[in-house]
């Protein structure tokens, strides 16, 4: 099939940067997005041209690699028939032939690009630096079935802890709000006894680290969890938001 | 660092502080349109209302501190909340400088996209609103009389254009309503996907019954119900 | 060009410096033995990590927490993104919580054999030692590992053993624990103990004094290469399966670092011990980039077959049950679906090699849900594996609940790497490896849910101990950036970057990549024979050399450059794939994922050749283009009974 793409290129952090039109004949529909970006590269090389940079590694869904706009939806979401799927599991059968596609990085300030569409997402790093964690040492662990947890609250963690770090929630909110991310984590380990004793200090951190990192904050929208490869539940966002209340009302404790 | 004055700096502390005084104003509009649809009790009905607006709390209360002390709240609030947005808007514009060429939404409504500028709308509709039948501006109110609100009803509706300012005003109230009835408990912490239905429902319940008894006296001065 | 026929052998065996004593008490006693060194000089000491996996991140958060100073390079842009990210089925541990008579012992057994008698005894038996306190750390750290309704753990049992002592999160355990380690290494980055390099991969070793010292890293962002030096280097860099092109693994998976350290001096040990999964989505044309695992546990349900006539390109639901060749199930009437991975794999390529391959490019077998639907009901069966169904339609956009699965075996994982001793120190002092890039622990063939254990045993539990024992005892390191090692390898690495911008020909790195991998997947993958392993060891330096001469890598050296970053790795790919071909020529038995046609069993089973090959082949870089020299540990089982499989 054949495709006419418009992608964002931009040399590094410094250039402006601006969309480019190519033509891209050949494309397998059982080829994935990322399988047709290879193609297209494979072409730029031949043509003496420098290859579209992306981000990319496991290809399979999991790693959170891939982060690329398509058509203005994060990961291309709504194309597949079956929601919740990342940018290298989406198929070229979902895609007309002749189609135009927009393919653009992850516009955040708390992102920026570093090259074509490959943007920096370290920010999320440092706000799991700030307290996304237990403070426990190698070897001070106890006897693990020592901590018995309800299915219910281990479900409901696992559910949080799902989440791959991708930035879709980012990308997908109107204010390009890190709400979903931080809240996933914090949420994750409020639902877990070994999570208590560090759980107000880590939500006042945490919530400080993404508020200092320039994202913006949550209108409600649910953008963010309609984006989300791995279905990340508004109600951690909530779930945040109590816990920081009641870290203020306790005043540090 | 954890404490009470960092809370108010920290975006969910403005949006809880937007949440709380969103609710002191549903409470204050709820309890406006249902002093309003004393309009359908008579002239002397309503008057005495307003008047007892002003004596309320006597003697505890000297005249007018009673409702003094409402609007004081309501004002306050209205600043808070007006603060919180703006300072939050301010920052969600900063958050993404380059847009992005096309971006398609998935999920969000009409009723959350539009929140500040049906915020925006609803303010200009209340400055209105304040100059129509509290201070009587004789620019927007053609014979208004202190004394007589009930008249001053009547005859602020008789005018189409007025009308047609209110029913706009109560639309931009009723998505305003709708989604931050639902967003006031998201963002204190209070929902979650069991009683999301609920909740839901709550605000359809207060975008529509709100705004639907404040429409009835204006469209009860056009068709004439009223007068 | 490596010659079979020149192989030298090293008289003298390998020292893998394993404790005296009883099995079980060999890490207690060498735990006591080992030097140690102090809390208050810890942080004089620097420790290079490479590597951000289960292995690296738990090593360079475990030493960080010690008091170390740590840096941690990673070529992602987080260490979250490690593809032991994409480990689905679990983790082992002989917790013997279901009270089904598990033990250490057993774990240790369970794992020997499954390896086919070709790993260490005393390592084996310390990894199923330290099992239970990885869950315990996990645990700890928050990982929501699947429960009981009472709240306690909850365990499945897995390939390869008759207990149950698998610990899972949903489909997700690799990722969950990794987000462990991942936390306690940012824990560990926000109190400064360990400083993190993202975007940095590693292109050469430094060697001073004979100690390793320091390494040569390119960012990946800007360009610039840099030298780092250490009192010790910790690799952590994972496996070489993409060597095959076509594998599991992540895109960025590659052999650069523990290629460079062999090269530099270290040993390659079994490096042609490569599982090969058997389910996997087959390739769908020219343009695949890599292969998606289907879970094992599929295999409990679904029935293996192809059309019994070779070249019937009927679609599948038009073949009527009597012309269907359910060839495990007639092979092996015990196991019959659940014969083992490597059994699985290599009848799936027979069957397929002999015409009776299903899909466009007939290139899989079936895996047929239709029974267990009509038995279970489709409610059943979406409970089970509804998440794979759905990524298997998203991928090849057909409906598993409708039409039979296609599935064929792929590259997974590399039970070979750098040779380490009983320390996990490679022959080179200083120099450590942890993880899949060593030799491991698995012998001949991986158990399902060992991958993890060994990784975090290595990073959480015996690695901290056995650095501290070889830092206290050789000292700090004297390593300068005058030194000219350091000059050395990081003109080493400019040279090299440099040639492959300048050779500017015709043909993309892609192209050499697919071409060597074509070349391992048809003669050295599920079953390799003398002939077929001759021509790849022709082939691959003729590869090499070609693409020496006529790959185009665009862009500069001074910038992000994906194509110089690949361009790097295939080169060694090119280098790695002729050790790999050499290694199983060498080896003239069967054994575990080795498979020698000339080796077998009436039955065709893997028949193992112990008193000729019951040691590691650990190979010596000798120089380009020569035949490295060959160091035998041997391998001596003391408490397990060697046995032939039989899984009839």
């Amino acid at each position: 099939m054949k495709l006419h793409l418009k992608i964002w290129r931009q040399k590094n952090a410094q250039d402006p940067g601006g969309f480019v039109d190519y033509d891209l004949d050949g494309v397998s529909p059982d080829s994935s997005f990322l399988e047709m970006l290879d193609l297209l590269n494979e072409e730029l090389i031949a043509k003496g041209q420098e290859p579209v940079a992306f981000d990319h590694d496991c290809r399979e869904g999991i790693c959170g690699m891939c982060s690329l706009m398509i058509n203005g939806v994060p990961h291309g979401q709504d194309r597949e028939p079956i929601k919740q799927i990342t940018a290298c599991q989406l198929h070229m059968r979902h895609f007309r032939d002749g189609e135009t596609v927009v393919i653009e990085p992850w516009r955040a300030r708390a992102f920026p690009v570093i090259k074509d569409l490959i943007v920096d997402r370290s920010a999320f790093d440092r706000i799991i630096q700030a307290g996304g964690y237990i403070s426990v040492s190698t070897g001070s662990a106890p006897e693990a079935n020592a901590i018995p947890i309800g299915k219910k609250d281990a479900d409901k963690a696992m559910d949080a802890a799902a989440c791959i770090g991708c930035g879709a929630c980012v990308a997908a909110c109107p204010n390009a709000s890190a709400m979903l991310f931080v809240g996933a984590k914090v949420a994750q380990l409020s639902y877990l006894p070994q999570g208590q004793i560090e759980r107000y200090d880590r939500v006042v951190n945490m919530v400080n680290a993404m508020d200092a990192e320039g994202f913006g904050g949550c209108t409600n929208t649910g953008e963010c969890e309609a984006a989300c490869p791995k279905e990340i539940s508004l109600d951690f966002i909530a779930r945040m938001n109590s816990e920081l209340i009641k870290a203020n009302l306790k005043g540090g404790r | 660092m954890v404490g009470v004055m960092s809370f108010p700096r920290t975006t969910i502390g403005k949006k809880v502080i937007m949440a709380v005084t969103g609710l002191i104003w549903i409470g204050f509009v709820a309890g406006h349109m249902f002093g309003n649809l004393k309009m359908y009790l008579g002239a002397e009905h309503f008057n005495a209302y307003a008047e007892g607006l002003r004596t309320f709390g006597e003697p505890f209360l000297a005249y007018g501190q009673a409702l003094w002390l409402v609007r004081i709240i309501i004002i306050l609030a209205v600043v808070l909340h007006i603060w919180a947005a703006v300072t939050l808007k301010m920052r969600n514009l900063q958050a993404r400088p380059v847009r992005y060429s096309k971006h398609r939404k998935l999920h969000a409504d009409a009723a959350s996209l539009s929140m500040i500028y049906g915020g925006v709308a609803i303010l200009l509709f209340v400055l209105y609103h304040l100059a129509h039948f509290t201070w009587g501006l004789s620019a927007v109110h053609p014979d208004f009389r202190p004394t007589d609100p009930y008249h001053n009803v009547i005859v602020g509706f008789q005018n189409r254009l007025a009308t047609g300012i209110y029913l706009i005003g109560l639309v931009a109230l009723a998505l305003h309503l709708y989604h931050g009835t639902w967003s006031m408990f998201q963002t204190v912490g209070l929902n979650n996907k069991s009683y999301d239905k609920l909740l839901r429902g709550l605000a359809w319940l207060v975008a529509i019954i709100i705004p639907l008894g404040f429409v009835t006296v204006p469209l009860g001065v056009i068709l004439g119900i009223l007068s | 060009m490596m010659n079979i026929d020149e192989i030298q052998v090293a008289e003298e065996t390998l020292n893998s410096a394993v404790p005296k004593g009883p099995i079980h008490e060999k890490w207690d006693q060498h735990r006591f033995e080992m030097k140690l060194v102090s809390p208050a000089n810890r942080r004089k000491f620097t420790i290079i990590v490479v590597g951000s996996g289960l292995a690296g991140a738990s090593a360079a958060a475990s030493l960080g927490e010690m008091g170390y100073n740590v840096h941690c390079f990673f070529y992602q842009d987080s260490a979250r993104r490690a593809h032991s990210v994409a480990a689905q089925g679990g983790i082992n541990a002989a917790k013997n919580y279901r009270n089904d008579g598990d033990s250490i012992f057993r774990l240790f057994y369970d794992t020997v054999k499954g390896g086919d008698y070709r790993s260490r005894e005393a390592n084996v038996y310390r990894l199923a030692q330290v099992s239970n306190a990885i869950i315990d750390q996990c645990v700890a750290q928050g990982v929501p590992f699947a429960r009981e309704y009472g709240g306690l753990l909850a365990n499945r049992s897995f390939g390869g053993a008759q207990v149950s002592r698998t610990f899972y999160a949903r489909g997700q355990t690799g990722q969950q624990l990794l987000l462990g380690a991942y936390q306690a290494l940012q824990r560990q980055a926000h109190a400064g103990t360990v400083k993190l390099y993202p975007r940095t991969e590693m292109l050469d070793l430094i060697i001073i004094n004979g100690r390793a010292q320091g390494i040569v890293t390119r960012n990946m962002v800007t360009g610039e290469l840099k030298t780092y030096l250490g009192d010790a280097v910790v690799l952590a860099t994972g496996g070489y399966g993409n060597a095959y092109f076509l594998s599991t693994n992540a895109k960025g998976s590659n052999a650069t670092a523990i290629w460079r350290a062999y090269k530099r001096g270290a040993y390659f040990a079994n490096p042609c011990f490569v599982q090969i999964h058997p389910t996997c989505i087959p390739p769908s044309g020219e343009h695949q980039s890599k292969l998606t695992l289907m879970s094992e546990s599929l295999r409990n349900d679904g029935r293996i077959w192809v059309p019994r006539r070779a070249g019937d390109t009927r679609p599948p639901n038009e073949i009527p049950e009597e012309e269907r060749y359910y060839y495990l199930e007639e092979k092996y009437p015990s196991f019959g679906n659940l014969v083992p991975r490597d059994v699985a794999s290599r009848n799936a390529k027979a069957v397929v090699d002999a015409g009776h391959g299903v899909g466009e490019l007939r290139n899989g077998v079936y895996l047929d849900f239709k029974d267990a639907i009509q038995r279970l009901g489709k409610e059943v069966i979406k409970d089970r594996y509804g998440n794979l169904f759905d990524m298997y339609t998203s991928i090849t956009g057909e409906d598993p609940y409708e039409t039979p699965m296609r599935i064929y075996p792929a590259v997974h994982y590399t039970m070979g790497g750098l040779w380490v001793d009983y320390n996990l120190m490679s022959n080179i002092p200083g120099l450590f490896v942890i993880g899949e890039a060593n030799f491991s622990d698995h012998g001949a063939n991986r158990l399902g849910a060992s991958a993890l254990m060994q990784g975090l045993a290595d990073g959480y539990f015996i690695l901290p101990y056995t650095l501290a024992n070889y830092l206290a005892q050789a000292g700090p390191g004297d390593a300068e950036m005058s030194h000219s090692a350091v000059k050395d390898a990081q003109l080493f690495v400019q040279d090299k970057i440099d040639k492959l911008l300048s050779v500017n020909g015709k043909r993309s790195v892609l192209h050499f990549h697919r071409e060597l991998g074509k070349v391992l997947w048809d003669f050295v993958g599920m079953a390799r024979n003398d002939e077929g392993l001759r021509h790849a060891l022709k082939r691959i330096p003729e590869i090499r050399a070609e693409f020496w001469e006529d790959v185009r890598v665009p862009g500069s050296a001074a910038d992000l450059n994906q194509s110089l970053e690949l361009a790097g790795r295939v080169a060694d790919f090119l280098e790695l794939g002729e050790l790999l071909a050499l290694d199983a020529l060498y080896r003239t038995e069967s054994c575990g994922a080795h498979f020698r046609e000339e080796s077998q069993t009436e039955e065709g089973e893997a028949l193992r050749d112990d008193e000729n090959f019951s040691f590691v082949s650990a190979w010596e870089f000798t120089g380009d283009d020569q035949t490295p020299r060959l160091h035998k540990e041997p391998l001596v089982f003391e408490y397990v009974k060697l046995s032939q499989r039989s899984y009839k």
